[in-house]
């Protein structure tokens, strides 16, 4: 942990460079407040009103948080699928791979057409956002499973279940986190962002509404949270990551 | 291919090694009484539109027995393996293996449709995620062993095998060496008979393939397990065998049988006899007309 805090350091150290400079650049050059707030003034607006943004985070965070979970039950489903069927492997699989190119965010407002400006509509954007990155990585994990381990255990006598559970399941446990790892990322991003296409609560509502009344430290305050709220997410998918893999060694990421 | 010229007549392969080997006795055979362990008849087998790899091809190997076989890269030694494994079907003859005919040994496993070879690959396909005990406890718990009771049986084997005090440690933390031996093991214990065992120490180094040729051969006098070796490297097939089966054609259809007269138990030195360095130059020269006839069809 010693070395990990030192590695820290220099980062640390710039971020709080950057903050000094925003204070300063802001102060010195007279920055309106609706294109760059002053630090303090963000920081003063986020203490300020501390309980509402943790309640509009909180909401956020939990359209994340269901978004996601519902994406990892289907994306693995959905990579299962492709890897037990031939036919699933043909038809889906190129589909779910060239379904990335399509821009998601042009899909979003079809979602608050469909599921009104409940909480769902906020969750199936998350979900459009996450699903593709874990089904496709967790497939492509369960696709590159070493062959000679496979064949090894079918002259053993291993039955397909076995084949599956003790073999590709494992195997595909690096994939599926590279797409949990990109997918927890952008979860937070498509709960803001089916927050602002109709949404009365949550950060994207807040940050949208404060942006409307030009109130710049409200917005950044906003932004700030939900930047952190990613990186958090981030972090604890790759802490987890590191729990289950740890013991595999560099080679296992191959 | 550049095959040496001399030699390019058409030679019957399968006459002038027979002669090289006469001289000795099957000792191997009168030692290990004449149970066969694995038989083929006639198989035969090509990939769909490609060349014959086996035509008609004929051997046995004898409960007990070491046998090697020897042949140049490319020719289909794991399409022989996944023929022997059951994981391939023959296209034509038959592959007869001692369990099947209810011999016991097998009765455990004998409901899997697989036949029951113990296969040892040529890299070592260790489970990253599965401790030293784990992976060679794979083929116990395949056969429905608790996990328990599979582990035990591992750790007792682990001294034996060099792997004393390394059975929680993972694959990436061991050298090739101990990664072999624990896939050995691994095979060992999968109850499969014969052993096939697929150029195991290919990817070695010179100086840890000469260590581990000497460990599997104080292995193997204390398991007598039948095996056939697959290699491509005529002085590790010599030291290790008591037949030495040549493949030198594509597609393979006879083999040439050598007898490995060099008592047991060996070592490295056994490889500067004069009975070794004579068959060693029987064997080269069986490879030599081999590729000459090749060089001359291609």
């Amino acid at each position: 942990m010693g070395r990990r805090m030192k590695e820290a350091v220099p980062v640390v150290l710039f971020l709080l460079l950057l903050a000094v400079a925003w204070e300063a650049a802001t102060t010195v050059f007279e920055v309106p407040h609706y294109i760059i707030p002053r630090l303090s003034a963000v920081l003063g607006s986020m203490a300020e009103n501390g309980p509402l943004l943790w309640r509009h985070a909180m909401i956020t965070l939990g359209e994340a948080l269901l978004g996601l979970g519902l994406s990892v039950l289907l994306g693995v489903l959905m990579a299962v699928w492709i890897e037990g069927s031939r036919l699933a492997k043909r038809t889906l699989y190129p589909l779910v791979v060239a379904s990335q190119t399509i821009p998601i965010i042009a899909l979003s407002p079809i979602m608050v057409m469909w599921f009104g400006y409940e909480i769902w509509s906020k969750v199936s954007v998350v979900m459009l956002f996450t699903f593709f990155p874990i089904a496709v990585n967790t497939a492509d994990g369960f696709r590159t499973a070493d062959a000679g381990i496979g064949e090894l255990m079918r002259s053993m006598g291993a039955r397909k279940q076995e084949l599956f559970l003790k073999w590709k399941l494992p195997s595909a446990l690096p994939g599926f986190f590279t797409g949990l790892k990109m997918a927890a990322t952008i979860s937070v991003g498509g709960a803001t962002l089916g927050e602002w296409l109709g949404g009365e609560a949550g950060l994207g509502a807040y940050t949208k509404r404060a942006s409307n009344m030009l109130r710049g430290e409200a917005v950044f305050s906003g932004v700030l949270l939900l930047s952190l709220m990613g990186i958090a997410m981030f972090l604890a998918v790759s802490m987890l990551e590191r729990a289950v893999l740890k013991r595999r060694g560099p080679g296992a990421r191959e | 291919m550049s095959a040496p010229g001399w030699k390019a007549s058409n030679v019957s392969t399968a006459d002038s090694s027979t002669a090289a080997s006469s001289a000795s006795g099957s000792s191997a055979a009168a030692r290990s009484g004449s149970r066969t362990s694995l038989a083929v008849h006639s198989l035969s087998y090509a990939f769909k539109g490609g060349p014959a790899l086996f035509d008609s091809l004929s051997f046995e190997v004898r409960a007990g027995e070491f046998v090697a076989l020897l042949a140049p890269s490319g020719v289909g030694k794991t399409t022989l393996f996944r023929l022997l494994a059951g994981l391939l079907e023959p296209q034509a003859g038959s592959i007869v293996l001692a369990g099947e005919d209810g011999d016991g040994d097998n009765a455990v496993t004998s409901k899997r449709q697989v036949r029951r070879i113990g296969y040892m690959p040529q890299r070592d396909c260790l489970m990253p995620w599965r401790s030293v005990i784990d992976n060679a406890a794979l083929g116990l718990e395949l056969a429905g062993v608790p996990r328990r009771e599979a582990r035990r049986q591992v750790s007792e084997l682990l001294p034996s095998f060099g792997l004393e005090g390394a059975g929680d440690k993972r694959p990436h933390e061991l050298s090739g060496g101990m990664r072999q031996r624990v896939s050995f093991l691994r095979s060992l214990l999968s109850g499969g008979d014969p052993l096939l065992l697929d150029e195991p120490f290919s990817a070695l180094d010179a100086m840890t393939r000469t260590g581990m040729q000497e460990w599997l051969l104080q292995i193997w006098e204390q398991h007598r397990k039948t095996v056939l070796f697959i290699t491509h490297d005529v002085d590790e097939a010599l030291l290790l065998s008591d037949r030495v089966l040549v493949a030198s054609v594509s597609p393979i259809s006879r083999l040439s049988e050598f007898v490995v007269d060099v008592p047991r138990p060996r070592t490295y030195s056994a490889v500067l006899e004069p009975s070794f360095l004579q068959l060693k130059r029987a064997i080269l020269e069986q490879l030599g007309h081999a590729s000459a006839v090749r060089g001359g069809e291609g």
